[in-house]
Formats: structure tokens, sequence, C-alpha cells
């Protein structure tokens, strides 16, 4: 009888957690964490400034239905060539002002000449000047939708942007990009957004 | 009595924890902070609340980013009036910018100006900065701004 009782009791020193799950359990939880955890990445609205003028130079001439002018003032109004327009209506503006081929003689002549300038005032907010910015931008963001979705450029002969598949949209265009790749779209279809250079005195 | 107890006690079986996995787990969590860790170079001496945007593009190089931030100051006597703030230093005079960038311009060429600028600050300084930078010729920049809607828990 204690013989017996002697055997089980070994038997149950024996017993303990199973811990070979254990490490499959830990990078589970690593792999988890690594997916879902996003890395600080600076995200930004991206420009170029206009090379500084040599003293005697003058800026380059642009013809007055290229450009469209879009004044924001301190109190966040806006004026769109001379008129007063919406924040929210810029967008539609700027694609018109584009996209115009020639049709409107008010409007650009093609989208490789137009050019939008954002005019500020000195107390114009900066969160107002990005919200003009940004609707500017979008407008081009749509137009490069577009171009991605269907790989036609939208001038009247549709011709093609030369794009070797489409994609949902262009923002799928460029994540796919290397990084020596050049960018067909905007190869194709630039943006001019030019920041005015602010009043030196009345 | 008590010493009988005691025996008895001792010779069952002892609860251990099984301590194989331990460094997997500290691993892990040493690999995840590595990861997910910012690290802070510079004490940031003036209040940048981003603006919001949409059409936001990713600087993915970050060797190449100089940034430069604009706000009223945080603390000090000053407090609530804007500055502008390069790496750890704040900017007395607005002509130096020029300087500074052209000499960060010289070490990478492919610099890109960050300017992360609160959103109620006044352009007349925002504009400032820009013929500063033009000045320099450090012609490529970025509005630092932030996706809109509610930020990201």
């Amino acid at each position: 009888m204690a013989g017996l009782l002697d055997k089980r009791r070994e038997d149950r020193e024996e017993a303990s957690i199973p811990t070979a799950g254990m490490a499959d359990i830990a990078f589970l939880l690593l792999i988890f964490f690594l997916v879902t955890t996003t890395i600080n990445v600076d995200t930004g609205i991206g420009m170029t400034l206009p090379p500084k003028l040599k003293p005697n130079q003058n800026p380059p001439p642009v013809k007055e239905r290229n450009l469209m002018n879009v004044l924001v003032n301190s109190q966040g109004n806006v004026l769109v060539e001379e008129e007063e327009a919406t924040v929210a209506e810029i967008r539609d503006r700027v694609k018109k002002h584009v996209l115009n081929y020639g049709n409107d003689p008010s409007l650009s002549a093609s989208p490789d000449d137009a050019v939008i300038s954002i005019k500020t005032d000195a107390q114009t907010p900066y969160s107002t000047y990005i919200e003009v910015l940004d609707e500017v931008w979008m407008a081009y963001r749509e137009i490069w939708d577009q171009i991605a979705q269907t790989n036609t450029l939208p001038n009247p002969e549709n011709s093609s942007a030369g794009l070797d598949q489409t994609y949902s949209s262009y923002r799928e265009y460029y994540n796919q990009l290397g990084p020596d790749e050049d960018n067909q779209i905007r190869d194709a279809f630039g943006a001019q957004i030019s920041i005015a250079e602010p009043d030196t005195g009345e | 009595m008590a010493s009988q107890k005691f025996q008895r006690r001792s010779s069952s079986t002892e609860p251990e924890f099984t301590t194989a996995s331990l460094p997997d787990i500290v691993f892990m969590l040493l690999i995840f902070f590595m990861v997910a860790t910012v690290l802070r170079e510079t004490d940031i001496q003036v209040r940048t609340q981003l603006p919001q945007a949409e059409a936001l593009t990713k600087i993915d190089q970050k060797r190449l980013i100089s940034k430069v931030h604009i706000g009223p100051l945080k603390r000090g006597e000053n407090q609530g009036q804007t500055a502008i703030q390069i790496d750890d230093a704040l900017i007395e005079n607005r002509r130096t910018i020029r300087q500074i960038m052209y000499n960060k311009l010289q070490e990478q060429p492919q610099l890109i100006v960050s300017l992360k600028v609160d959103q109620e600050s006044e352009m007349q300084i925002v504009n400032e900065v820009q013929q500063e930078l033009r000045e320099a010729n450090a012609l490529r920049i970025n509005y630092s701004s932030n996706r809109e809607g509610p930020p990201p828990s």
C-alpha cells in the first residue's frame, strides 16, 4: 500500500504548466503590436517655394487668363478672381479653371499654363491658409484620382496617360511607386500653385 | 504537532512558476517599446497645435527633414508670445534663419523644411520665415498637418 502511495506522489511532482505554447503567444502578441502600432510618420502639405529673384529681375510673366487669384483676408474671407467665395467653392473653381482647355477665354488656356496663386493678409490665421491650400491641392488630387482610375488624361482628345494599369486612386498609384520611379501622372498633369509674395509696404 | 504539519507540507509538490518563457515576454515588450517609441530629441518650447488637412503627403526619409516650430511660447516671462524654434534653440533674430538654413542645406542638399506652425498663428510670421528660407535657397517645404477628423486615440 505504502509503495503505491509513493508512486502516486512521484507522478504528481512531475505535473507542470505546459510552456511550449508560451512562445507562440508571445510571438502572436509581438506581431499584433507590430502590425497595429503606427510609427509617427510626418505628414503635411508639400510645397516648393519660388527661388529668390535677382535684384533687378522681374518675376516670370503669367498671362492674366491663366492666373487664378485666391485672396484670403484676416477674417478668413476668400476672394476668387475678385468675387467673394466660400472655402468649399474653391475646389470646383480650381477644377473648372484648370480643365478649361481654352474654352472659356477668361479661364486657363491649358492645364500646363494654369497657375493658382494664393495670397494672404498679414493677419490671416494659419489654419485658414492651410484650409484654402488644402482645397486647391484636393482639386488637383481629384483630377489625378480620375487619371489613375481611367488611365486617360482629361483633355478633349482623351489621350492615354501611359500607365500600365488602372488604380483605385492616385494615392494607390503613388504608394506603389519606387523611390526612383517617375510619377507619370504628375509629369503629364502638373500642378502650379504659387504662394504670392507678401506686400512689402503699401 | 507543528513540526509534523510542516513536514507534511514540504513533502507535497512545490508550486512553482515556469520561468522558461519569461525572457520571451521581456524581449517582446522590449521590442514593442523599441518600435513604438518615438524619441523626442529636443524640448519644444512653443505650442504647435497643427492644422488639419486632406491632401497630405508622407515624408518617409526622416533624415531629410529639418523642423521649424512656430507658435506661442509655452512658458517663461513672454508666455503666449509667438516665437520660432529651430532644433532646440529659440530664434531671437529672424534674420539668422537664413544662415542656419544655409548651413543645413550644405550638409543635406535635399533638405525638406517641415514647418510645424500652430494653427492660430498669423501668416505674417510664416511669410517672414518663408522669405528667409528663400534667401537660404531652402525651397522644399512641408506644412506639417494632421489628417482630418478626430485624432487617432
